[in-house]
């Protein structure tokens, strides 16, 4: 039951974008610390994320450009995964050893830290077993959105955009 | 079946209350509607429709669509969806088209009222609200009519946070936005609220006001403003009339407002921003959602919306359609199937769904009748819905004392009618006398506002539609 056949082939049609359509931040900054990542390719009228960036680091001309995370400016605080109307944004984070941290908005059931949950990808497949390393419940995010971090293997941190609890 | 643990809302015990339904008792929750307590129970079925005794059950959920119809204390054709359910009250299935009741008495001359107001607006959604808040905060007397029983139109089960820009309560969650309204203007002391109450008709010296089936009110406005939202649109397929098929405005209403669980399975058809939200929604009530269904060959809806419920693994079948719902007293399963370029099926692709959910969100038409009632010239505009008042930027329809605002005048999103109903409630206070500059600016800024809004590519033909709509 997957459209992934039809020609007319585009994220329009297809509701997620591949790991190649998102403007994947470069390594070295991700090795560097935390920075959101904004999954966000459609021109809607939309800005919650740019106006409560603190440092100013999520550019938009007008309420229905498209948001662009300057990565010099970028945190990595989290603060517009909070705010986004759309959960589409997400903090990556490669600075540690072996491991990266993702921090997804997540509106189901909280899980805690350290269980061990399915990273799902885009399109909800399991991609493998990841454990929860924080939880941010809604009442106490800025942006009334709870958030969940996740440690991954370094080779999923542009795939996995989602968490499923086992039964 | 109730909602349990939702991640959003919190649904408090209430006190419980009991009445009769086909001569059982059965509870349901302080505030609950007839409807859903019985679909709580696992009551789809309301009633058997009037010629053929097929079975009807709830549809839109918002009082708009006569499929829940059921005989109350002895009243027939009570409309359920909209209907408190009340200690001790009588609710019987109606067989076909039922008999007017043998014992009601008229009412009484003493039950009807007839007075004056400055400002009538009628509907209590997000442009209703808004334009009642600022022609009161002129200065004007308000009378805020709303058939259903409480106010916040369909604000009140929109539990995702609102696009937009952040100054137009981007961000806010639209309950918690029909929250602040409703309260502001519960507490306006300018402005009259009357909840459980329709307009029936718009005549030359009143409109016609039937309270709670009890009080008719003559009332006689300065200016009337119509926000009477919008109508789920139904298309043809194979007993698409069976209980289990939804507007999908109505599963939001039965989950969202009542935290009764519509079901454990389901269809979505049409991937528009409301079926794409409602998708969402179901799976945060627990429910499995198999499939939106969308005929077009892209989804219409804003893709976050779409990537939000892809990434939980929910298939958007893009070129499919609905072939048949199949059961005989409800919704049992769907079949389904992918059509080419040419709107031909292709026969290998049908596939059987088990589900008993179908939520159709194929659209919205504008609710014009009253208008219509008014004498206000309307236009037939596919995009905006449907049948639409021509208007000019204030929102003034063809009669200068009528204005419009929200879905009412074209399906939009409720951001544009807030917008709307501001600019309607003020226009109306300032031809009333009681508004001044400020009404002024405030038109100016939501005219800039709207303009902002509409201004990307996604909304190219709602721009060209709303200009061919209006004058001056």
């Amino acid at each position: 039951m997957d459209n992934e056949t039809v020609d007319r082939e585009n994220w329009k049609a297809r509701g997620y974008l591949t790991s190649e359509e998102v403007d994947h931040p470069p390594r070295e900054v991700l090795k560097g610390g935390a920075v959101a990542v904004i999954e966000c390719p459609q021109r809607i009228p939309c800005d919650p994320c740019s106006e409560s960036c603190p440092v100013g680091a999520i550019d938009m001309e007008n309420v229905n450009s498209l948001p662009k995370v300057d990565y010099g400016k970028c945190t990595g605080c989290g603060i517009c995964v909070e705010n986004c109307p759309g959960l589409a944004i997400f903090t990556l984070d490669c600075s540690g050893q072996d491991t990266c941290q993702i921090t997804l908005p997540y509106e189901f059931p909280l899980p805690e830290a350290g269980e061990e949950v399915e990273g799902l990808n885009r399109k909800g497949e399991a991609v493998s077993n990841v454990t929860v390393t924080r939880v941010k419940p809604k009442d106490r995010s800025v942006g009334d959105t709870s958030t969940v971090t996740v440690a991954v293997p370094e080779e999923s941190v542009h795939d996995i955009r989602n968490i499923r609890r086992k039964e | 079946m109730r909602v349990k643990d939702h991640p959003v809302l919190s649904f408090p015990e209430r006190e419980e209350i009991t009445f009769t339904y086909q001569g059982k008792e059965v509870t349901a929750r302080q505030g609950e509607t007839i409807a859903a307590a019985l679909h709580n129970h696992g009551v789809l079925e309301l009633s058997k429709s009037g010629d053929k005794l097929r079975p009807r059950g709830l549809f839109c959920s918002i009082g708009k669509c006569s499929s829940c119809l059921m005989t109350v204390d002895g009243v027939p054709n009570v409309r359920t969806c909209i209907t408190l359910a009340q200690e001790g009250m009588v609710v019987e299935k109606q067989e076909g088209f039922p008999d007017l009741p043998r014992e009601a008495e008229p009412l009484e001359p003493s039950s009807t009222e007839t007075r004056e107001t400055d400002v009538l607006v009628i509907g209590g959604g997000p442009a209703g609200l808004k334009a009642s808040l600022t022609a009161a905060d002129a200065g004007g007397d308000v009378t805020l009519v709303d058939e259903n029983p409480f106010l916040g139109g369909q604000l009140i089960k929109q539990t995702h946070k609102f696009f937009g820009s952040s100054d137009l309560d981007a961000g806010t969650r639209g309950i918690a936005i029909g929250d602040d309204l409703v309260g502001a203007v519960k507490a306006h002391e300018n402005i009259e609220e009357m909840t459980g109450t329709s307009a029936v008709g718009v005549y030359k010296e009143a409109v016609g006001l039937y309270k709670n089936m009890e009080k008719f009110v003559k009332l006689n406005p300065g200016k009337l403003i119509v926000a009477t939202g919008a109508t789920e649109k139904m298309i043809p397929f194979p007993n698409n009339d069976l209980p289990g098929v939804y507007g999908a405005g109505g599963i939001q209403t039965l989950m969202n407002v009542h935290g009764v669980k519509p079901g454990k399975s389901a269809v979505i058809v049409g991937a528009g921003n409301v079926g794409l939200i409602v998708t969402y929604q179901l799976l945060q009530a627990g429910v499995d959602v198999q499939a939106v269904v969308e005929v077009a060959p892209e989804i219409g809806g804003y893709f976050v919306h779409a990537a939000k419920i892809r990434r939980f693994g929910v298939p958007i079948l893009t070129c499919h359609t609905v072939l048949e719902v199949v059961g005989e007293e409800r919704v049992e399963g769907v079949r389904i199937g992918e059509i080419d370029e040419n709107s031909e099926l292709l026969q290998e692709s049908t596939q059987y769904l088990d589900v008993g959910i179908v939520g159709l969100s194929v659209g919205l038409s504008p609710s014009y009748k009253l208008l219509a009632h008014a004498g206000c010239e309307l236009q037939l505009n596919p995009v905006l819905g449907g049948y639409v008042p021509i208007r000019d930027q204030r929102m003034r329809t063809t009669r200068d004392d009528v204005y419009v605002a929200g879905d009412a005048s074209g399906i939009e999103e409720a951001t544009s009618a807030m917008l709307e109903g501001t600019i309607a409630g003020a226009d109306a206070a300032i031809e009333l006398g009681v508004g001044g500059g400020r009404e002024e600016e405030k038109i100016d800024d939501c005219l800039n506002k709207l303009k902002d809004l509409r201004a990307g590519p996604y909304y190219r033909e709602l721009r060209k539609s709303i200009q061919g709509v209006e004058i001056g």
